[in-house]
């Protein structure tokens, strides 16, 4: 039995030995990868470099418009972009820890109440599109080209008479979309809880993401709710076709703003700030204006010095003022911790 | 249909072209889930030994948690390990968030429980006649464990197969801390959730073809390693001072 115990304490000396000597070959061994690709300047002077990190939504990473930008922004100022693309609650998270330096979403209640509790600075607004309402062609509820209202209305009387052919697809997940959804029915007069969300087995909510829940209306024959981008990658392998996309309610705005709490460096702040200028820059507005032309025959964002949607009041943020905000205005102690950093 | 087989054409032409960002995603994920491989058996193989050859009270209720830990889901790992790295949390201070360092202690503690658990079984399975035998015929308690370790190595083979297999197919860890940042922590798991989000079907399936592809060389590569241990090991064995 002695024995035993002897032999487990040499084993596990040897394994803690194995590992430490492996955790101190592990820091040095990352840039041997690297080395072997062409990225590996970007990785190697990663220390020297100020990096940057950017928490945004699914969707508008999907698109490919932030990939599109982040050259141009990258050798504009020495910087190193961290695109992280997440869930919207999930972004705003990472915001709220400080784990990100700028938040980039287009879900304009959510970012008021994350703005007004203190966690950001400078939300600049910097473009637009619709979210579509999409469906069967045969189109059996009949909504094509009617408000959003009156087409979720139709859809939720259809639905629950269980007329043959009606089933409608949510996102179910809190996202950006599935806020813009919701927003549609409170608008259209419904208490979503009470009267939407468990009316019956046609409300489908997926709980899934945008590309995702297409395909399962495309299969179940269903009408969705979608952001336009979204739809345009997804549309040769979906049965679906847009229905209704003119109305206030479809609106989508696209926000950013600088992350800020008491122990971010001001350094990052600033950068942040020069991300949301370069967003609002008249060369990158005239950029994401043309985004998308040549892969889907049309823009896929409208920049806000094209057209300024007429929204609800607060949802579109200032698009024309220079970020420079560097801490709250109201702040106090903060703000001092803050600039002497 | 035309997906998979425009998945299969894809894959094919990105192998042979050596396409620098896909290489380099490949090479990433190689190198995270290898290294977490490592790491876990250095600490999972000792630690199934230790279980096995020692008796305590409460052993059994080890095992049990252990093979709880089987079914934790990647996402929950990724979630707490997020909570604990993260800036406002108590190990904030390393910077270990969106790094491939991170990725890899994910990836360690999520492999690690089914590791020592399979090392175990192995072990078990191999010990009950063979220990009797070897003591019967004058072979130190050294002898012993490693004779038994010995035999038991295709099995302990498997444990750690497995456990790079789930490190390198796993997504929730990568994705919670690594955040698939392109050219940094972006892995293959990660990147196929990306492009099937974006309706690039065919360049998913190509994507997982490759992940099969870098699995079936490590596979390879560690039965060839086993098999020249184990007549290392017979070496040891059979020429020891008490033999």
């Amino acid at each position: 039995m002695k024995k035993n115990v002897y032999i487990g304490i040499t084993a596990t000396l040897i394994a803690v030995l194995f590992v430490s000597a492996l955790i101190a070959g592990c820091t040095s061994t990352p840039s041997k990868p690297a080395a072997v690709t062409t990225t590996a300047p970007a990785a190697a002077t990663e220390s020297a470099q100020s990096t940057l990190v950017i928490a945004t939504t699914t969707s508008l990473y999907d698109t490919g418009l932030l990939d599109y930008l982040q050259p141009m922004f990258e050798k504009q100022y020495n910087v190193q972009l961290k695109i992280t693309s997440q869930g919207t609650g999930k972004a705003i998270e990472l915001a709220k820890n400080g784990d990100a330096d700028v938040l980039l979403v287009h879900s304009p209640t959510q970012e008021l109440a994350f703005m007004k509790d203190g966690y950001g600075l400078n939300r600049r607004s910097f473009a637009s599109n619709s979210f579509l309402i999409v469906g069967p062609e045969s189109d059996p509820a009949g909504i094509k080209d009617m408000t959003p209202e009156a087409a979720v209305t139709t859809l939720l009387v259809k639905g629950t008479n269980k007329t043959a052919g009606i089933a409608f697809i949510s996102r179910g997940d809190n996202s950006g979309t599935h806020s813009a959804e919701k927003t549609v029915w409170k608008n259209a007069g419904y208490n979503y809880t009470a009267q939407v969300q468990k009316s019956g087995v046609w409300y489908v909510e997926a709980g899934k993401g945008m590309g995702e829940t297409l395909q399962m209306a495309s299969e179940k024959n269903a009408y969705v709710l979608t952001d336009e981008g979204t739809y345009l990658a997804y549309k040769k392998d979906l049965k679906l076709t847009p229905l209704v996309s003119k109305g206030a309610s479809l609106l989508n705005i696209y926000s950013v703003m600088t992350v800020y709490n008491d122990k971010q460096p001001v350094e990052k702040i600033q950068m942040a700030n020069n991300f949301i200028n370069f967003l609002i820059s008249k060369d990158t507005q005239a950029e994401i204006g043309k985004f998308g032309v040549e892969k889907y025959g049309k823009a896929l964002f409208i920049p806000m010095t094209v057209e300024v949607p007429t929204a609800k009041e607060g949802w579109v943020g200032d698009y024309s003022t220079p970020a420079t905000a560097v801490a709250p205005a109201t702040a106090t102690a903060p703000a001092t911790a803050a600039t002497t950093a | 249909m035309s997906d998979i087989t425009n998945g299969i054409v894809q894959a094919i032409d990105l192998i042979i072209t050596l396409d620098p960002e896909v290489m380099q995603i490949a090479v990433l994920s190689l190198y995270i889930s290898l290294s977490a491989t490592i790491i876990a058996a250095l600490i999972a193989i000792p630690a199934g030994a230790l279980i096995h050859f020692n008796d305590f009270s409460g052993k059994r209720a080890v095992i049990i948690l252990i093979q709880t830990l089987y079914s934790v889901p990647t996402v929950v790992v990724g979630l707490v390990l997020y909570l604990l790295i993260s800036k406002s949390g108590p190990l904030g201070f390393i910077g270990l968030l969106f790094t491939p360092q991170g990725m890899i202690l994910g990836q360690t503690v999520l492999i690690i429980p089914i590791m020592i658990g399979l090392v175990i079984s192995a072990l078990r399975g191999i010990d009950r006649g063979i220990s009797d035998t070897l003591v019967s015929l004058g072979a130190t308690q050294f002898q012993m464990i490693i004779e038994i370790v010995r035999e038991a190595r295709f099995a302990i083979l498997s444990a750690v197969v497995l456990g790079f297999g789930r490190a390198i197919a796993e997504v929730g860890v990568a994705m919670m801390i690594g955040g698939n940042i392109r050219d940094h922590t972006r892995v293959l798991t990660t990147a196929i959730t990306l492009e099937t989000g974006m309706g690039n079907f065919a360049l998913s399936i190509a994507l997982g073809i490759i992940l099969l592809v870098i699995a079936l060389i490590v596979v390879v590569i560690l039965n060839l390693i086993t098999s020249a241990l184990s007549s290392d090991m017979q070496q040891i064995a059979g020429g020891g001072p008490h033999g």
